[in-house]
């Protein structure tokens, strides 16, 4: 298979539409685990990097479907190219700050990506679209069972898989859902739910993860404890809280379309007006914009554009990627320019 | 209320704003709000909420450092030790919130159960293990998954699935030999 593609393409399984598309972007199951004999990622020279490696990819060779997966090295990949792996959502910005040694797996649907190398020596993370976190669990499962059968993984009968930074510690599981908020934003209410949220146990963090903004009212909500309880009660526990927010924001929605009315119909076509029409769109402007359209599409507003669209310019629209097509590194302005074009092409060209 | 601007209109949109690390909050009625350009910046309100990075370093820092007397005295020594393995003292993770490799959670193993007690609210892992780690452990561990399964199974009534699961769930009991029949 051409690994151009995963720069190139956008057609990560996570941007079809899944349960709960309404509010549901994707969810996502990640797993560290880390070998027994080596040093950890962070503490770790050059050679035990590449020893790490060479031994993960030795070990893929078993996967069930061995023939889908691709390894990346990083060091071989351009600035721009891993900027497209992080846009993707297939590595994390930590993942590829340093290169050197550093490496990820990926299916060819990019439901599944390994990452080799970041704080761990392993993240094992699959991706799906909507609210699917217990398909991506049991896919993480196997795929993880299937590792191990040729990997020494360090494990303590007490605390479980062992892990660079104790918060991980125990399963090793971190559980994430994409959720688009926008009503829960526009009345206030979201500082609120996140508060809640979190003396529940649950943490929220932005679009690409830790430290990084909550573009386009777009929030990751993940479970916090890692130790003490088995992986099917941390994912339940979380789809709990994560099921509330989503009839909180719908609730949300209800109001804000009978309270504002006419008002609301009016930002989400203006909004619409400018995607199809502006001729210069900023990457923030862009995501700010697509939000508000894409409240108008699950209100019934706008009923030319699909939400897969929408999802395929979460991807489109970023600069990494723009930057990747055009096979070059391009100034801020042309950029925007460049971008203007591709969202009027999606929302436009495609009009039923 | 009445509107903080044109004291005319009732108020109906409360606005917080935050420039340059200074908060303000007024009540205004829409027209005002939006002819302040409030309005969007209500609705742009989350779209600026950065979230913090975990100085993980720092948080250990205070989790740890407090405490008795005693304790500081204890933190003292731990802090000189260090891991044969990786070469990571313990100062060293106190600094960067990173362990050096396995072998470390064995050498500080008294500091870090305090800690990890105190972020994870318990220290004992009954998530899965490993196949190839402990045979016994791994199979107490499918059989509380399969059981878990048999559950569901036969709340959807899926009989011919519950079936086999009892029969999956029966061998295993077999392999753990008696004892192991609570799960």
């Amino acid at each position: 298979m051409d690994k151009e593609k995963f720069f190139t393409q956008v057609d990560a399984a996570w941007l079809e539409q899944g349960p709960e598309a309404d509010t549901v972007i994707s969810s996502r199951i990640r797993l560290a685990r880390n070998l027994d004999a080596l040093p950890f990622p962070p503490a770790a020279g050059k050679e035990a990097l590449h020893e790490v490696l060479s031994q993960v990819e030795a070990a893929a060779k078993h996967l069930p479907e061995a023939k889908r997966f691709h390894i990346l090295e990083l060091s071989r990949l351009s600035p721009l190219e891993r900027q497209v792996l992080i846009e993707k959502h297939l590595v994390s910005p930590e993942h590829v700050r340093e290169a050197e040694g550093r490496g990820v797996i990926l299916r060819d649907d990019q439901a599944v990506s390994i990452m080799i190398n970041e704080e761990d020596h392993l993240r094992i993370q699959i991706l799906l679209p909507g609210l699917s976190l217990l398909a991506a669990w049991q896919l993480a499962n196997r795929l993880d069972d299937s590792l191990e059968q040729h990997l020494d993984y360090a494990f303590d009968k007490g605390v479980g898989f062992l892990t660079s930074c104790p918060t991980n510690v125990g399963t090793g599981l971190r559980a994430s859902i994409m959720l688009h908020l926008p009503a829960l934003v526009l009345l206030n209410q979201a500082g609120q739910v996140f508060t809640t949220l979190a003396q529940l146990g649950a943490v929220v963090r932005g679009l690409y993860g830790e430290g990084t903004q909550a573009l386009g009212n777009y929030f990751q909500i993940s479970n916090q404890l890692t130790l003490n309880h088995a992986e099917e009660d941390l994912i339940t526990t979380l789809l709990g809280l994560v099921n509330q927010v989503i009839q909180q924001e719908r609730a949300a929605r209800e109001r804000l379309y009978h309270e504002l009315g006419n008002r609301l119909v009016d930002m989400v076509w203006r909004a619409y007006g400018t995607l199809t029409h502006a001729r210069i769109l900023s990457g923030d402007e862009a995501m700010k914009l697509l939000s508000d359209v894409r409240l108008g599409v699950n209100l019934n507003l706008l009923p030319q554009v699909k939400l897969t669209d929408l999802n395929r310019l979460l991807v489109l629209t970023r600069s990494g990627y723009i930057q990747r097509v055009a096979g070059k590194e391009l100034p801020a302005a042309e950029r925007d320019e460049r971008r203007a074009a591709i969202v009027r092409e999606e929302l436009t060209g495609k009009v039923r | 209320m009445l509107c903080e601007k044109c004291k005319k209109r009732p108020a109906t949109v409360f606005v917080r704003r935050t420039l340059n690390g200074v908060t303000s909050e007024a009540h205004l009625c829409e027209d005002c709000a939006r002819e302040q350009g409030s309005l969007n910046i209500l609705f742009a309100g989350a779209g600026n909420l950065t979230f913090p990075d975990w100085s993980l370093g720092n948080l250990f820092s205070s989790l740890l450092g407090q405490g008795a007397p005693g304790m500081q005295a204890q933190a003292v020594k731990a802090s000189t030790l260090r891991c044969s393995q990786c070469g990571l003292t313990y100062a060293n993770f106190r600094e960067r919130g990173r362990l050096g490799c396995a072998q470390c959670y064995e050498i500080f193993r008294d500091q870090l159960q305090p800690l990890i007690q105190r972020l994870q609210g318990g220290v004992k892992h009954t998530g899965k293990i490993p196949r190839r780690a402990e045979g016994k452990l791994r199979l107490r561990y499918d059989l509380k998954s399969l059981r878990r399964q048999l559950q569901e199974a036969v709340a959807k009534e899926e009989f011919e699935l519950a079936a086999k699961l009892r029969d999956e769930i029966k061998a295993l009991e077999q392999k753990l030999g008696g004892g192991e029949m609570s799960g």
